[in-house]
């Protein structure tokens, strides 16, 4: 059970992070997003909205893109692996309210960021953003099929998409810059495999 | 309560501290519980966040006046332009239907009035120029919500160049069409006559440059801003009523700002 901490494993050692589901999962939503971000760009952004035009279309990709985007982890409840992930994002331990405090105190030591499979931060991270998502595919929905509702409603809709879009870019900023200085993060949602000593230091609850 | 779950993590930390990851073996037996029996902060965050959604939606007409209000100040005084990029942020926003629009100037603009007119013509932009010139000074009003307070608009009334051409008695529309070669938009012939609609050589006092639809659009100082074709190159004088493009995609032809659209905004002339 704590073979791990008992003996010592030869450094380079990988473990096993994610399975090919949660992978593909994660490179699904990413990819849908990432349309949704660069056509949201092209239709807001004056100069880059000069330089694109074709409104109609970029508007019918950016929708069908939004649409789509629950869809990656819909298929993933299919994987046993990603539930558990899910299950693991959503409980709070402890150590989670630990590793916020930390945070807040900007204490970067690994010591007092007790971490399980996911730190506290990822935790809230992930809850957020499937939020925050599904709240930009109602009001998105309300704007694209306007005669569904009555018409105030689009301009509420477009009031919270547009605001609620800029709040998401700038978190969506943050979570790949996060990734852009951890590559071993990075690898582990390439591969599936973590070193053994990046596991211990970032996630040392974590029991692989 | 609080307090003692407050005091409960900081001894733990305290420990953590203390202890460093050599030892975490400890929490590492009592990981597996700690997931399992932990709190479901992950759905409270998730539906809070749904929540504010549905409540931003239900308060947004009260929030978007407030903000209006302050970005709109704020805009007036920004040098970096940056606020602009906010939503109601002030200032205009580009929306072309087309892949690309080529440019026209002076050289080679050219605007034809024709249809139901007794004599058709063309028009180059040093003609136009040379005609009586009015400015008008109003708020423009998008139908998707940003409004632009006190912009200048200068050109021809369009009644000057209808009334030039000979409007035959069977006439009862105007058709526009745009060099982008994909916009069009129409008014019934009594909209037309109005005094508060030009064909627009100039905007906020200068040029109408190629972003805004220059060097030449109209300008329906009344109406929703959809109504003020930009990239104008052609007025033809018709028997009915053909709705424009996004007349066509649901939008009303009678684009009155505050009376159409199901949208109260305050007329803008």
């Amino acid at each position: 059970m704590s073979l791990r901490a008992e003996t010592p494993a030869p450094p380079g050692t990988r473990v096993h992070r994610f399975t090919r589901a949660e992978r593909w999962v994660h490179r699904g939503t990413a990819a849908l997003m990432g349309v949704c971000v660069v056509t949201a760009a092209f239709l807001y952004i004056p100069q880059l909205a000069v330089m694109v035009g074709r409104r109609e279309l970029v508007v019918r990709i950016h929708e069908w893109a939004g649409v789509a985007l629950p869809v990656p982890v819909l298929l993933g409840l299919a994987s046993r692996a990603f539930r558990g992930d899910l299950r693991f994002l959503n409980r709070f331990g402890p150590h989670d309210r630990v590793w916020l405090r930390a945070a807040l105190r900007r204490d970067k030591r690994h010591a007092s960021r007790p971490a399980g499979k996911f730190n506290a931060g990822q935790k809230i991270y992930a809850a957020w953003i499937a939020g925050a998502s599904l709240v930009m595919l109602g009001t998105g929905l309300l704007m694209w099929f306007t005669h569904l509702t009555p018409l105030v409603w689009r301009t509420s809709a477009t009031f919270v998409h547009d605001w609620l879009s800029l709040t998401i870019g700038v978190v969506l900023a943050g979570h790949i810059g996060m990734a852009l200085g951890d590559p071993e993060a990075r690898q582990g949602l390439r591969t599936g495999t973590v070193t053994e000593e990046w596991a211990h230091r970032e996630h040392p609850l974590w029991r692989p | 309560m609080r307090e003692k779950g407050l005091r409960k993590s900081d001894r733990r930390a305290e420990s953590l501290a203390l202890c460093g990851p050599e030892c975490s073996n400890d929490h590492v037996n009592s990981e597996q519980p700690e997931e399992r029996d932990g709190r479901p902060v992950g759905r409270r965050v998730f539906l809070g966040t749904l929540g504010l959604g549905v409540l931003g939606v239900l308060a947004a007409p009260t929030l978007q006046r407030g903000l209006e209000g302050f970005l709109g100040g704020v805009a007036g005084k920004d040098p970096t332009g940056l606020t602009g990029l906010l939503p109601n942020g002030g200032g205009f926003r580009y929306y072309s239907v087309a892949a690309s629009v080529p440019h026209r100037t002076a050289a080679d603009y050219r605007l034809t009035v024709d249809g139901l007119v007794d004599h058709p013509r063309g028009y180059s932009l040093a003609e136009l120029r040379s005609l009586p010139q009015t400015r008008l000074v109003r708020d423009v009003q998008c139908v998707t919500g940003w409004r632009v307070p006190g912009t200048p608009f200068e050109g021809v009334r369009l009644s000057e160049l209808l009334d030039a051409a000979g409007v035959r008695s069977s006439a009862e529309a105007v058709r526009f069409t745009c060099f982008d070669g994909t916009y069009t938009e129409s008014l019934t012939l009594e909209q037309a006559r109005r005094p508060d609609v030009l064909v627009a050589l100039r905007l906020q006092d200068k040029d109408i440059g190629h972003d805004h639809g220059g060097p030449v659009r109209l300008y329906v100082a009344p109406m929703y801003f959809y109504k003020s074709a930009k990239w104008l190159s052609g007025i033809t004088v018709t028997d009915r009523v053909k709705p424009g493009y996004w007349e066509d995609r649901g939008y009303d032809v009678d684009a009155w700002v505050g009376r159409s659209n199901g949208r109260s905004d305050e007329p803008t002339s």
